[in-house]
């Protein structure tokens, strides 16, 4: 009764392909990732230490650790989300609940979808013009946060929304029909289940925002700095460009140290991605409909 | 039994609703009258629904939907109340598939209240038992209040979201066909609940059981494509006493 046809065993053939097809190419894509990690740790992991994570560099950044460029980062990343994630968020909950589908919000739509494929030097050069130049913040860690700011907008409005928008539509039907408002509706139902996923979204910001170079290059982050920063009109060192100057800039600098601070980079970015995974696998562990 | 008399709680004049170039609705009239369940049958595309959306001005949500005609509540026309959302409080509405909020089962109940300003925890207790008791819910989940109210059983959300449209102290309770989702025996059990809370409110009872609406409503409307085929004491409806064939092919179940 259950004798396999021919068109059975052609189809299960088939089958059998793709799963195999698609699981290579997965594999294929983690090679690379392995390929860094592996690289970083055996050749920058030696020089990682509480030293290097906590004192200056010395000998025209040749040796010594990467304090103020750690710092630094943190510094730029802070006020970037700072000013990005409040921003962000609004126009995300605007565009979610408020917006009509109209010919304005499709062009604003657009507009965010288009301001994330600038390139990041494009950024930076419009960083320097608008908040060095025009309003004059010189080049300090709040030119160089807004400009990562302005940069990160549109992922955390996409990622805001998505989150916003998977939350039924039914429940806030139900509520309109209850004669809640719709601000009510937002802040009873929808941004409490929504709450996580932006969070998660935030993370995943985070991560990218410590990584990248061009915005900050010409915006706040100095080549080298003796001292720490002491308020947001300082310039500061940062892990990134401090990564570029010691491979591309400075003469005799020992192999280990880029290395080293390429692998303190990541580190922060993987703690990062660890914790948004973390979160969402005990977002999927709440699951509420 | 419903004196015809008396102003009545909704009155609709003159309403058509279309949806882009496909007409929903054509050109209804009718009165519903306090304390009465008013039943309204007819087959799948009838209008029903969105009958009910225009009730309390829901159509605003959706801008595809255009309303021409005037709909009255307690003599004011809803589209050009000031106040919507305390219209709209006044109204609870059941949906076919039940919709427990994403909140506790304590929390789903108190929302309303809540909206209305009332904080007071014994306050919100007493209402919380009260409509979850009348939706015969109660001894169910009164030892798990605190749990989630959307991964309840289909049969025990809907009991839920009627628990909820009861926290409103409704003067009108729309429910569109909530006995889809539900069980028998809990049908029966709500459909008991209805008749009690007609005393204190008017309720307008969608349904596509033809025997629910005889069993509930004291009068009947039937809607077939957008038209207000006939309405009739649901007595007489039912005993062919018919203008139009067509209501008594639909309730011997000949078509629909």
């Amino acid at each position: 009764m259950f004798n396999e046809s021919s068109l059975n065993i052609k189809n299960k053939k088939v089958q059998r392909l793709f799963n195999i097809l698609f699981m290579l190419m997965t594999v294929l894509l983690i090679i690379p990732v392995l390929i860094i990690l592996v690289t970083l740790i055996y050749k920058g992991g030696g020089i990682i230490s509480l030293e290097f994570l906590f004192t200056d560099p010395v000998n025209g950044m040749t040796a010594g650790g990467i304090f103020p460029a750690l710092i630094g980062t943190i510094w730029l990343v802070a006020l970037a989300l700072l000013i990005s994630v409040p921003l962000g968020v609004c126009a995300a909950i605007y565009l979610s609940e408020y917006a009509q589908d109209n010919w304005f919000t499709r062009i604003i739509n657009l507009a965010i979808i288009n301001l994330a494929g600038v390139p990041s030097i494009v950024h930076a050069l419009f960083g320097v013009g608008a908040f060095v130049i025009f309003f004059g913040f010189g080049t300090s860690i709040l030119a160089a946060s807004l400009t990562l700011a302005i940069m990160t907008l549109p992922v955390v409005i996409v990622s805001t929304r998505e989150s916003l928008q998977a939350v039924p539509i039914a429940f806030r039907e139900a509520c309109w029909n209850m004669g809640a408002t719709r601000w009510q509706t937002i802040r009873r139902v929808v941004l409490p289940n929504a709450v996580s996923g932006i969070l998660t979204g935030i993370i995943l910001e985070v991560s990218r925002t410590a990584g990248e170079t061009a915005p900050i290059m010409f915006t706040g982050a100095a080549f080298f700095l003796p001292y720490l920063p002491q308020g947001i009109f300082d310039q500061t060192m940062a892990l990134s460009l401090h990564l570029f100057v010691i491979s591309t800039q400075v003469p005799n600098v020992p192999e280990a140290l880029p290395y080293g601070v390429a692998l303190v980079l990541i580190a922060m970015v993987l703690l990062m991605n660890s914790v948004s995974i973390a979160f969402r696998m005990h977002l999927r562990g709440k699951k509420k409909w | 039994m419903v004196n015809t008399q008396d102003t009545p709680i909704v009155e609709v004049k003159n309403l058509s609703i279309s949806y882009a170039n496909t007409r929903a609705l054509n050109n209804v009239n009718l009165q519903i009258y306090k304390n009465e369940i008013f039943g309204i049958i007819g087959p799948a595309n009838a209008g029903k629904t969105s009958f009910l959306k225009t009730l309390n001005h829901m159509d605003s949500f959706n801008h595809k939907m255009k309303v021409e005609g005037e709909v009255f509540f307690q003599g004011i026309n809803v589209r050009e109340v000031n106040n919507i959302y305390a219209l709209r409080s006044k109204i609870g509405v059941v949906f076919p598939l039940p919709v427990g909020l994403p909140l506790s089962i304590y929390d789903n109940v108190a929302l309303s209240p809540r909206l209305r300003g009332i904080k007071n925890k014994q306050d919100l207790d007493i209402i919380v038992e009260r409509c979850l008791q009348r939706a015969a819910l109660w001894d169910e989940v009164k030892d798990r209040l605190h749990a989630l109210g959307s991964l309840l059983s289909g049969g025990q959300q809907q009991r839920l979201t009627i628990a909820r449209a009861l926290s409103q102290e409704p003067e009108l309770l729309i429910l569109d066909e909530f006995s889809i989702a539900v069980d028998p025996v809990t049908t029966m059990r709500i459909e008991d609940v209805l008749t009690e809370l007609k005393q204190e409110m008017t309720i307008i009872l969608v349904t596509n059981l033809v025997q629910q609406a005889y069993r509930l409503a004291d009068r009947t409307a039937f809607f077939l494509t957008g038209d207000c085929v006939e309405i009739a004491e649901t007595e007489s409806l039912f005993s062919g006493q018919v203008t139009d064939s067509r209501t008594n092919d639909y309730i011997q179940g000949r078509f629909g």
